[in-house]
């Protein structure tokens, strides 16, 4: 087992079921993704089974399961997006990057999730990038951005 | 002589529109020519379409300066600080004179959005300087006791902001009513529905005075437990809101024995939700705190007796506890002076859409939503046509232009079909297609329906697939009464607010909007021209110039020619992004 999730079981107590959540987002902050290693070591911990806990951590959209590119994309799909043409946006990224929402590019630059709302609507359409949000998209501002992020 | 302050907005919306270069262009000034003002942060004002903002306060008045880049920064500085001479024509607000903005602001009446945009929200205090943590005081002080802190909240009038809009006087009051050793008040902080941002700048502009909301109902249910359950995709609240829970604790308002009240021991600590529309619902939040899948539970036993952890829980959103505070402060009377009968108050509602002003308005409720959209918001933006609004989010409705005059209270929006919600507004104009509308609010709650109840998991799939049909041109006209007919059954047969209210926009949409379903199935056409399956895009060759701008926007490199010759649009590769016919200077894009 990784260091790092030996690590971050320590800071939370054993057989505590309510701190399963919290616990999955502290592996996945610092691991990127929720591994099947993460899952048999987070289980021992809590005794908590193995399906319980991936039954847990599929039902939220914020845990992935497979690594993740340099650079996450979250391009939003909320209303305001949406009749500001936020998914031509979309389609033209997915062109751009070659892969779908839940993918990850092969070179591992990037990866791409749709979200329902970041609440910038005032700014519509957007899209975050790690944790920087870019306002008032258009198609043509895509390529530039995107070459900020290697 | 007070020392000239520089104040720029950090909210998200600021720092996405560039706020965060424009302060450090300030403050690199600043330090490389001594300059003498006090430079500033805070967060959201709510004219979100003229961010980035700076204000500049100075002996003779405020000044509020929008759409800032760091050029037009470098020159505020240079003019009005060094010179004392204003820059007149980025001036978006002022005390001293009339701008066009002030419409934006003059009907406004602002408490729970009373200190966004005017205080640090990093600094408590600044909240402190403002009647900041005096409810509480008050309180503790003058030892004002649990039931008639109840009492002023009933007869305040407030109704629950997260959408609900139950009365939070009487939620108080059951939870206050069922005894055991521990209870718990939970902020909710999920604002899911998209539209919706009132929560998340309220959250980064003043965590404090929800903070204080809190604490003031967990003295008066007798809560010794407090949890925020804030949405993940909102970093910036949680940061700021653990700051804040930080300070307060320094300070002495949360912890043992609070502000000398022997035995009120109370602490907050933030749950981070994980992505789930759901988790909204007050039942499906308590069984993700718990660690479980956020799923709904059949009320009764409702929270108020059997909640977190089976102790007695209450639930209010972020806008009800930032009232709190003011009510306390300034009297149930003071709160019930605004609204109608039956719904007292203010509400912030988030203008977004096709509205020439958009960010967050707190007005009155009672307000026509004519006024709000035109008076306010200025109106649709490019002098397009106003065709409806959508309220409440995925369990709201259309409400269509001719019935604009409608008043924003809980019951007359209802009668429309829409809901209040969390209070987002969004405006759309004559080139929205409403059947697009609403099989995009079906696919979002398909994706989000938790999956328990049948109607709701397998009526909104089918549902979506019938509007998925329409918008390609295959429906049939016995397909509308085959949507009623499921919208029913949905709304009838699921548990949790989420399937009971999943159908409205199409219900709403259907009512007042028939036409736009018959056209796409009758004659196989978009009249907002939206549904890509039912468009197509062409080059004109009579009007082509083969300037090649067409070509070379394309995203999907689906168009060909020589430059200044006529060019044409591969339909096999063509993706309906519409970017030929917006780049296209000589109109020479038709749209069929």
């Amino acid at each position: 087992m990784k260091d790092t999730i030996i690590k971050i079981l320590g800071q939370f107590p054993q057989n505590n079921r309510g701190s399963l959540i919290p616990l999955l987002q502290k592996v996945q902050n610092l691991e990127g993704y929720i591994s099947s290693d993460a899952i048999h070591a987070i289980s021992t911990h809590l005794r908590v089974s193995r399906s319980t806990i991936y039954g847990v951590s599929s039902f939220y959209s914020q845990f992935r399961f497979n690594p993740p590119g340099r650079n996450s994309i979250k391009i939003c799909l909320g209303t305001a997006c949406h009749v500001q043409g936020g998914d031509f946006l979309l389609n033209a990224l997915s062109l751009e990057i070659g892969i779908k929402p839940g993918e990850t590019t092969e070179d591992k630059r990037f990866d791409l999730e749709r979200v329902a709302c970041l609440g910038c609507c005032a700014l519509a359409p957007v899209m975050m990038i790690n944790n920087n949000i870019h306002s008032r998209m258009s198609v043509i501002k895509l390529r530039e951005i995107l070459n900020r992020y290697a | 002589m007070e020392q000239t302050k520089v104040i720029v907005g950090l909210g998200s919306c600021g720092i996405a529109a560039g706020a965060k270069k424009v302060y450090n262009k300030i403050k690199a000034l600043k330090e490389t020519k001594d300059l003498g003002f006090e430079l500033k942060k805070t967060s959201c004002i709510g004219m979100c379409y003229r961010e980035p903002l700076v204000e500049v306060v100075d002996d003779s008045g405020s000044y509020l300066y929008g759409d800032i880049d760091e050029e037009k920064a470098i020159e505020i500085i240079e003019k009005h600080i060094n010179q004392h001479d204003p820059v007149r024509e980025y001036i978006i607000h002022s005390d001293m004179f009339e701008t066009e903005d002030d419409e934006y602001l003059k009907d406004q009446v602002k408490i729970v959005l009373r200190n966004c945009g005017y205080i640090d929200p990093e600094n408590i205090e600044e909240y402190e300087a403002r009647n900041g943590y005096r409810a509480i005081k008050k309180i503790a002080g003058q030892r004002i006791s649990r039931m008639d802190i109840i009492q002023i909240i009933l007869s305040s009038g407030i109704r629950g902001r997260g959408g609900g809009g139950f009365p939070t006087g009487l939620k108080w009051k059951f939870a206050y009513d069922s005894k055991a050793d521990d209870k718990y008040i939970i902020c909710n902080a999920d604002e899911g529905d998209p539209g919706a941002f009132m929560d998340r700048s309220v959250l980064e502009g003043d965590p404090h005075s929800v903070l204080e909301g809190m604490i003031i109902g967990a003295y008066a249910i007798e809560a010794n437990g407090g949890v925020i359950y804030c949405r993940a995709e909102y970093p910036l609240a949680i940061k700021r809101l653990t700051i804040a829970i930080e300070q307060a604790r320094a300070k002495g308002y949360l912890g043992k024995n609070i502000l000398g009240i022997d035995g009120f021991n109370f602490d907050i600590y933030i749950k981070e939700g994980a992505g789930a529309f759901v988790c909204g619902e007050e039942t499906a939040l308590i069984a993700s705190v718990e660690g479980e899948r956020g799923m709904p539970r059949k009320r009764p036993p409702f929270p108020a007796s059997s909640g977190l952890w089976k102790k007695p829980t209450n639930i209010n959103n972020v806008e009800t506890f930032a009232n709190i505070p003011w009510i306390i402060m300034n009297g149930a009377e003071a709160y019930a002076k605004y609204g109608t009968e039956k719904s007292k108050g203010t509400k912030v509602f988030a203008l977004a859409g096709k509205i020439k002003r958009s960010g967050l308005v707190e007005v009155p409720m009672g307000i026509s939503i004519r006024d709000v959209i035109f008076k306010l918001g200025g109106g649709i933006r490019g002098n397009k046509k106003f065709k409806a609004v959508q309220m409440g989010g995925p369990s709201g409705g259309c409400i269509p232009e001719y019935l604009a005059d409608t008043i924003v209270d809980y019951d007359s929006v209802n009668a429309t079909g829409a809901i209040m919600g969390s209070g987002g507004m969004v405006v759309m104009d004559e080139d929205t297609c409403m059947v697009d509308i609403a099989k995009f609010f079906l696919d979002f709650t398909q994706k989000e329906s938790c999956g328990k109840c049948t109607f709701c998991r397998i009526g909104t799939k089918r549902m979506l697939e019938i509007l998925t049909r329409i918008t390609e041109g295959k429906g049939e006209m016995s397909d509308i009464e085959k949507l009623e007919e499921l919208a029913y059954e949905i709304k009838d047969n699921s548990l949790c607010g989420l399937g009971q209210t999943a159908p409205n926009p199409v219900l709403t949409t259907i009512k007042y909007f028939r036409d736009e379903y018959e056209a796409h199935i009758r004659d196989k056409k978009c009249p907002a021209k939206v549904c890509k399956s039912l468009l197509t895009y062409e080059v004109d060759p009579e009007k082509c110039t083969g300037c090649t701008v067409c070509a070379r926007n394309c995203p999907a490199d689906a168009i060909d020619g020589e430059k200044k010759e006529v060019h044409f649009i591969r339909q096999e590769d063509c993706i309906k992004c519409g970017m030929c016919y917006t780049k296209c200077k000589f109109d020479a894009i038709k749209l069929s």
